[in-house]
């Protein structure tokens, strides 16, 4: 078996948005933060191509780049699923039953912490406080906030994704 | 005891995160009274006289922290706005930001035109996304009217207003980790002197608030730092949103004044404890800060009284345990968190933390040492104090919490090699 890598570059919309933020800062290294969430919002992940070419871009040494990818958690280095299920596992969530929330979404995916089903679709994380513990327990799909779970809940939540 | 609506006074009218809603209700009209009437030394007298202090964790009074910037600077000043709320516990932030985000772009203009500032950012954590949309639509909105940007309200000043998402980082809500995110860089903090309000971000004066902290302001200026100053206790002025989770039977967010006792909090307002069961401990101000036991809890919700108890008041984030709670366990939480969260640049936090993280660990694993305790509160000591940020305090400070309040709990765990709360 042959395994295709296709080659992922910045395209030249992206390019430009990145140099729009740019100029949003006194300094527009600043903007590296926000220029890789917008990578990654378009390509899920960012490899060490991206990386390569966001320092490019931006006038960094990659160096600079790694250090900062590798010290933020929300950015992905390797492909994460369609559906990032992150679920917090701080005191409040634990103290509402966060174990169990955990447990049953590992078996409704059957997979673990870590881990991504096998058809790409979603990926399971732990995450810390999420900011939301008024209405634990917690977990974030993608962009979204999914509160006070209960079996029930969880069930129906990944029966309309998948 | 008081329950005044400052804050949460419109957080329930439909639509108030647009800005024509909010300017019905009165909105904009402080900052167009400050910009026209007042001189910016003015302006800070005033919060001074309000008594106001920092809802972000240290309870800094905030005129205080603005005059530290110098008047006449040759880099330009910056506001930043710690949206992170990445302290555990704490959602109070996300609520003020999604219902009244304009609420905080007037307490942004006012504080700027206080110090001088033609720059702010609103430095958000970046899980909250929709908070992220909604705020920068509100900043659109306000350009929109002429509320920011070039000449606002027809005065000669200008405002620049840029939302910034982090990327999950609980450091970057340490004031100079911020910064040091905010400029693009890993969130490493930095050693202080100097501190931000002389060098901060891209070397300019820096002034650091919490978003509760700035949606006061509006309310301050429109009513007067007198009347402010008067509500709640001496030096614990205002009303602060008391975050409430964990074992309570109606969990959420109430804006009081700081004279509540925890007591209070928990019964009279969050509907006491669920299940009809016994409390345990508190937590009164996020995860950093040392619990209260279930005999502790008729001290008030201030500053200072919760300084006096040994504990502190921090993000105004409580947390309540019932008797089913292991203790040893939620303190092997936290410690999971912090050791998680170092940025490993003091060998006391980057290896004292993960240290106790592992004894914590195998002694609610049954596997703890006779000595145990004792270790982990010499290591707390070697902590406390002698670290470049505050999180290495926030990490031992809790821990060694626990350690003392429950002692005979985590020594109980070492003898018998299991836990008796929980195997009841
Ligand atoms: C580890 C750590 C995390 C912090 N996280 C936050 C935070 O998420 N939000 C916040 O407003 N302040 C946070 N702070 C406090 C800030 O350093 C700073 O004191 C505060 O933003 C100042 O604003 P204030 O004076 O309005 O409270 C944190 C402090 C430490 C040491
Ligand atoms: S105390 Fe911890 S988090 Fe703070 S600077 Fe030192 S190593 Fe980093
Ligand atoms: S502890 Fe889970 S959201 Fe705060």
């Amino acid at each position: 078996m042959t395994i295709v890598t296709e080659k992922i570059n910045l395209t030249p919309e992206l390019k430009k948005e990145a140099e729009k933020l740019m100029l949003r800062y006194p300094d527009k290294t600043a903007a590296l933060i926000p220029v890789l969430h917008l990578v990654q919002g378009k390509f899920g992940f960012v490899s060490v191509e991206l990386e390569e070419q966001v320092a490019e871009l931006m006038g960094l040494s990659r160096t600079r780049v790694h250090g900062v990818l590798t010290f933020y958690t929300m950015f992905n280095r390797k492909p994460v699923g369609k559906y990032l299920v992150q679920v917090c596992t701080n005191i409040s969530c634990t103290l509402n039953g966060a174990e169990e929330t955990l447990k049953k979404v590992k078996q409704k995916l059957g997979i673990g912490v870590g881990e991504t089903t096998t058809d790409n679709k979603f990926t399971l994380m732990t995450v810390e406080c999420l900011g939301s513990c008024g209405t634990a327990p917690v977990m974030q799909i993608n962009d979204d906030y999914y509160e006070n779970l209960t079996e029930q809940k969880i069930d129906e939540i990944f029966d309309k994704l998948n | 005891m008081a329950e005044i609506k400052i804050l949460t006074k419109n957080i329930d009218v439909p639509d108030q995160d647009r800005i024509d809603v909010y300017m019905c209700g009165g909105g904009y009209e402080a900052a167009r009274k400050v910009l026209n009437e007042y001189m910016p030394e003015a302006v800070i007298e005033e919060v001074k006289k309000s008594g106001l202090r920092g809802r972000g964790g240290a309870g800094f009074p905030a005129g205080m922290k603005w005059s530290f910037v110098p008047k006449e600077s040759k880099l330009p000043k910056y506001l930043c706005c710690n949206a992170d709320e990445g302290e555990p516990g704490t959602f109070k932030d996300r609520l003020l930001m999604e219902k009244d985000p304009h609420l905080l772009v007037e307490g942004i203009i006012i504080t700027c035109f206080a110090i001088g500032i033609h720059t702010a950012f609103i430095y958000i954590r970046g899980e909250y996304v929709k908070e992220a949309e909604i705020l920068q639509r509100a900043v659109d909105e306000a350009y929109q009217k002429g509320f920011l940007g070039n000449v606002i309200f027809g005065k000669n000043f200008n405002l620049d207003v840029i939302v910034h998402r982090g990327a999950g980082a609980y450091i970057c809500g340490e004031e100079t980790g911020l910064i040091e995110s905010l400029e693009g860089k890993r969130g490493e903090p930095r050693l202080k002197p100097p501190f931000p309000a002389i060098v901060g971000a891209f070397q300019g004066p820096t002034v650091v608030n919490n978003v509760e902290t700035l949606c006061n302001i509006p309310h301050i200026m429109e009513k007067g730092g007198e009347w402010y100053g008067a509500i709640g206790p001496e030096r614990n002025t205002g009303t602060r949103l008391f975050a409430v989770s964990g074992h309570v039977n109606r969990p959420g967010i109430f804006e009081l004044t700081l004279d509540v006792t925890a007591r209070e909090l928990i019964y009279d307002y969050a509907g006491g404890i669920s299940g009809g069961r016994k409390l345990k401990a508190v937590v009164p101000g996020g995860s950093s800060s040392p619990c209260l036991r279930a005999d502790e809890i008729d001290v008030q919700m201030s500053f200072d009284a919760l300084m006096k108890v040994g504990s502190m008041a921090g993000s105004g984030a409580v947390i309540v345990m019932d008797e089913t709670v292991c203790i040893p366990k939620i303190a092997l939480r936290s410690l999971e968190f912090y050791a998680h969260e170092s940025c490993g640049q003091c060998t006391p936090c980057r290896e004292g933390v993960p240290w106790m993280m592992k004894i914590a660990r195998r002694i609610v694993n049954g596997e703890g040492e006779k000595g145990d305790v004792d270790l982990m509160l010499e290591i707390c000591e070697n902590i406390l104090g002698r670290t470049l940020c505050p999180l290495g305090d926030a990490a031992a400070m809790p821990t060694k919490g626990y350690l003392t309040k429950f002692r005979e709990e985590f020594e109980e765990h070492i003898r018998m090699k299991k836990c008796k709360v929980q195997s009841a």
